[in-house]
């Protein structure tokens, strides 16, 4: 593009910006972005949910589901507190989505002074639900669930169980497993779930409650063994791998959602407009495949009102976890 | 000769037409990113990530991978000639490029990092081709114990590098560490001094943020000072003869080239570390070893040569725990990462096994790009010296506005940009008084991966300080360290005794 | 000032800073927690207490007339130096302010314009084209190529027909 141009189009901006109101009038959205949408990233780059926001992107972009593009920004800091204070800051703006982790829920918890409250947000839709997994290594004698906790109750502190930091999922995914059977053991963090994978392989640390995707690949090779899934259901990649319900409790279930949802005051049109976009992206068959090959459930779609019912619930039952494990009050 | 084979196969898919283009768009894009401060590999291969993901994998690993080879050469480029590390590989790069720039050689550090970076790239792939997995077991082996002993093998290898003002060095280096401390304290979860309870601070002070305010800000006002306004940088005139030259300099640099792509190398391998450790260390290591280590910092080519060798034979070497083990050792990798397990491959033991053509395809085109990138960059240096000799107040607010875009870009959060000007500033007053300002600057790299190694490895041992060398590699680590800072202060205690005549010591050329 | 009123200020000043470091870090457990190392504070308060005593013995060795800084007696900026400082450093504050309301391709333009034409002195004809070339150059390059969003404060509506333009 050459200098003389842009330098037309500057002087001819009031009457373009004229013109293009009346395109938007004419099209079949009563709401459209007029400029490109950030889409931030409650977390650092390279991680679950950075990976699914730039491949929803690459959908956007790929269809042509929008006519502006999608831009994804991270502010992993303070576990999402960043990122959540950002979207309340940000009240009222139609061009900002993020995608959140479970931290949604447990950051506004454990720091009240944040001063954000979730259920203003405007929902959007729930992309995936991302299941976990109990994970030893291979060369463990534990077969079972049961021979899990029978070692563990022995072992106590002594039980190096490996996570991502105190107050994320996998945290407390342990602290219901501690509560269930009364035992207590070691928890180390660690920067990201690839990292824990790799340390329960080279025996630093004796379990793991991993996502598929951050095992899979060491899993294929025959080096990690999943013990239960904490899921209702088994899971396509792992059908041999018993759910928690089969191993005798069902009450050990948990998901970390993946949502889309955008900062408070969210105009009705607007958010009407990411709605069904992000629904488009849902039902795209590259969504689809890659739920599929990394063991992430996305086979129900909530949105509007119903993601907001289904946050008030979870939010909810995270408050009754991080109160059983001491880390509020 | 089945690995051989395998590689041939590789080159081959590099070098058909579409990947070639691909490769020679990748490098260009890579470089000017690259040579933006603030903007780094990691950046280009993030943004570029979801076109990637409308060509096919091959191709499209190909294009990130000219990306992230063109934006480590660019990150050089930045640090030599306008003296910002563009990234934290390339930290190391700016302490002796940037003098050698200031006096005309510009040139000669440029070749030197183009041919580092080259030898550095080429013996890594064939390490990698040759050792690949017997090298990712021995990646495994590695515990935060033995991570927390290479970060003090890495300070160790920096002993030398403070002032003579042995308080003021240890004080930059204690102010880095608790800058990297700003944030989120890993361990607990908890938010820790967020100072003013401003939410920028949430994401901690990004080691950018810093190195900006120092080498950009606060070094303009240094030379604004020193050349009391309107100096050209440098006359360098460019001319083949004074390339073949640099290449004669570079000779007396062998030793620590080559020795500083395997050092490279099998630092990157470790998932911690990746190519910025690797850097500063082979920077010390070069010093140490150097008879003449007082020349460094002041412009010394081999400075320049074993860095960028050593960073770039790491962001190979840091390719082999993503593939194998699928931990990126960088941030960069953690985004090729994100990239393979969307375009469908599962990294793990198996990914060797079951899509070779991808892994050699990658190898190959990691080398390719590689050699590409250096003679593009060699093509271009008279264009990056032309720029040196602009006016300095037309270099100096352009450098400003360059350092203000580039210290937004990364986390789009205006704070940083005026905790850059404020850094630019105090550390300028600092450094009038004789602080040493690079320490700051290591030790805000470092220190994040310090802490979390030692309160990992003593959360997981219960407090127990002992295991650091009940294990034996984390012992052996911690013996080098030692060796390391002993060699130094024994070389410096005799030289100081053969130098105690002639006393003015170092505070003469700070006039 | 100079240079050896500057040294002790500089010391007591960074003295503070690290005392105000060590405060803020027991907002954290700075001690040994039994079983687990090290609290979330230890780490930033002992590395601060450590500041403090660089600071303390710099104190000290400026009372001895240790360091070169302490002995010298020459201005610690001299008034050039003070001038272009303030200059420089002022346009920047300005550059950075006015990012957050005209946003920042219209305040490097003015940061330019001021700074090659009234610090520089350069031609009229070199000024405008660089202040009017760089912003432009880093909308291209930035938002078109890089898809990176910098601010623009109260001036976004402006770039709406932009955007329809390069997306």
């Amino acid at each position: 593009m050459t200098k003389p141009s842009i330098l037309r189009r500057l002087v001819l901006l009031p009457m373009v910006a004229l013109c293009s109101l009346a395109v938007t009038a004419g099209s079949a959205f009563a709401w459209e972005p007029k400029k490109p949408v950030e889409f931030i990233i409650m977390a650092g780059t390279g991680g679950g949910a950075d990976q699914m926001a730039r491949l929803m992107q690459s959908i956007i972009q790929k269809n042509d589901f929008s006519n502006q593009p999608f831009i994804p920004i991270n502010k992993p800091g303070g576990s999402g507190a960043e990122a959540l204070r950002y979207l309340q800051d940000k009240s009222g703006d139609d061009h900002i989505v993020m995608i959140t982790l479970n931290s949604f829920y447990t950051t506004p918890l454990q720091n009240p002074g944040l001063g954000v409250d979730i259920s203003t947000f405007t929902p959007i839709g729930r992309m995936a639900l991302d299941t976990f997994l109990l994970w030893v290594s291979s060369d463990s004698d534990i077969m079972s669930l049961d021979d899990y906790v029978m070692t563990v109750k022995e072992k106590n502190k002594d039980w190096k169980m490996g996570g991502t930091g105190q107050g994320q999922e996998d945290s407390l995914l342990t602290g219901m497993l501690q509560n269930k059977f009364g035992f207590e053991v070691t928890y180390v963090p660690f920067p990201g779930g690839g990292t824990v994978a790799k340390n329960l392989i080279g025996k630093h640390i004796d379990s793991t409650v991993n996502n598929p995707s951050e095992q899979l690949g060491f899993f294929e090779a025959g080096k990690s063994r999943p013990l239960v899934a904490f899921t209702p259901d088994r899971l396509k990649q792992f059908p041999d791998v018993p759910t928690s319900g089969e191993a005798g409790h069902p009450d050990l279930v948990y998901f970390m959602q993946r949502s889309i949802n955008a900062p408070p005051g969210m105009s009705a049109d607007a958010q009407a407009y990411y709605i069904d976009l992000f629904k488009q992206v849902f039902d795209s068959k590259d969504w689809q495949d890659f739920c599929a090959s990394d063991g992430i459930f996305c086979d129900e779609w909530l949105a509007g009102e119903d993601l907001a019912a289904y946050h008030t619930a979870e939010k909810a039952k995270h408050e009754e976890l991080l109160k059983g494990m001491g880390l509020i009050q | 000769m089945e690995i051989f084979d395998a590689l041939m196969q590789g080159f081959a898919t590099a070098v058909t037409p579409q990947n070639l283009l691909l490769m020679m768009l990748g490098c260009v894009i890579g470089l000017f990113v690259g040579a933006m401060p603030g903007l780094g590999s990691v950046n280009g291969v993030a943004i570029l990530l979801p076109v990637t993901f409308l060509v096919p994998p091959t191709g499209a690993i190909i294009f990130l991978a000219a990306v992230y080879y063109g934006a480590m050469y660019g990150g050089a480029i930045s640090s030599i000639m306008l003296g910002i590390p563009g990234a934290s590989t390339a930290v190391a790069t700016v302490f002796d490029g940037r003098p050698l720039a200031m006096q005309g050689k510009a040139d000669w550090a440029l070749v030197a990092a183009a041919v580092g970076s080259f030898v550095g790239g080429t013996i890594s792939v064939i390490l990698f081709t040759l050792f690949a997995p017997p090298l990712a077991d021995f990646a495994l082996k590695f515990g935060p114990q033995e991570e927390f002993a290479l970060m003090m093998l890495a300070f160790a290898t920096f002993i030398g590098l403070g002032g003579d003002d042995i308080p003021k060095t240890i004080f930059s280096i204690a102010l880095g560490l608790v800058f990297a401390a700003v944030g989120l304290d890993e361990i607990s979860g908890q938010p820790r001094l967020i100072f003013f309870d401003i939410p920028g601070f949430y994401h901690g002070i990004n080691f950018l943020v810093l190195a900006i305010g120092i080498y950009g800000i606060g070094e303009i006002l240094w030379t604004l000072e020193t050349s009391q306004g309107d100096v050209r940088v440098s006359q360098a005139s460019f001319t083949a003869s004074r390339i073949l030259d640099a290449f004669k300099r570079l000779k007396s640099s062998t030793v620590s080239i080559i020795s500083s792509s395997f050092l490279g190398y099998f630092v990157g391998i470790l998932p911690a570390a990746g190519a910025t450790p690797a850097s500063l260390m082979a920077y010390g290591v070069a010093k140490t070893m150097s008879k003449d280590p007082d020349s460094f910092g002041k412009g010394n080519i081999t400075g320049v040569a074993a860095p960028e060798t050593a960073n770039n034979a790491a962001s190979t070497g840091s390719m082999l725990p993503m593939i194998t083990l699928g931990i990126p050792g960088s941030p960069t990798t953690a985004i090729l990462l994100g990239g393979m397990i969307i375009w469908g491959l599962r990294p793990g033991p198996l990914l060797f096994v079951n899509h070779p053509e991808f892994v050699w395809g990658l190898i190959g085109s990691l080398y390719m790009a590689n050699l590409f990138t250096v003679i593009i960059n060699i093509a271009f240096i008279p264009l990056f010296v032309s720029v040196l000799k602009l006016s300095f107040t037309i270099l100096a607010p352009i450098i400003f506005v360059l350092c203000i875009v580039g210290g937004y870009a990364p986390t789009q959060d205006l704070h940083d940009v005026w905790l850059i000007v404020i850094f630019g500033v105090v550390f300028y007053l600092l450094r009038k008084l004789n602080y040493p300002v690079a320490p700051a600057v290591l030790a805000i790299v470092l220190g994040p991966l310090t802490e979390r190694a030692l309160r990992q490895s003593l959360v997981a041992e219960q407090g127990n300080v002992a295991t650091f060398v009940e294990r034996p590699l984390s012992a052996i680590i911690l013996v080098l360290a030692v060796l390391l800072i002993v060699l130094p202060v024994i070389k410096m205690t005799k030289h100081k005794k053969k130098s105690a005549a002639a006393d003015d010591g170092p505070e003469a050329d700070e006039s | 000032m100079t240079t050896r009123t500057a040294e002790l200020l500089m010391a007591i000043l960074m003295g503070l800073l690290s005392v105000g470091l060590m405060w803020k870090s027991t907002e954290l457990e700075i001690g040994w927690i039994p079983d687990r190392g090290p609290g979330g504070g230890a780490w930033p308060f002992w590395l601060s207490a450590v500041m403090l005593l660089c600071c303390l013995v710099t104190v000290y060795r400026w009372w001895r007339r240790a360091t070169p800084q302490s002995r010298s007696d020459v201005e610690f900026m001299d008034r050039n130096t003070r001038r272009i400082n303030f200059i420089t450093v002022g346009s920047l504050v300005a550059l950075l302010g006015l990012t957050h309301v005209i946003g920042i391709y219209f305040a490097i333009f003015l940061f330019l314009l001021f700074y090659i034409r009234f610090v520089g002195r350069h031609s009229w004809l070199l000024t405008g084209t660089l202040s009017v070339a760089t912003p432009i150059f880093l909308f291209f390059f930035f938002e078109a190529l890089l898809k990176i969003l910098l601010p623009k404060g109260y001036s976004e509506p402006l770039f709406y027909p932009l955007y329809r333009i390069i997306y």
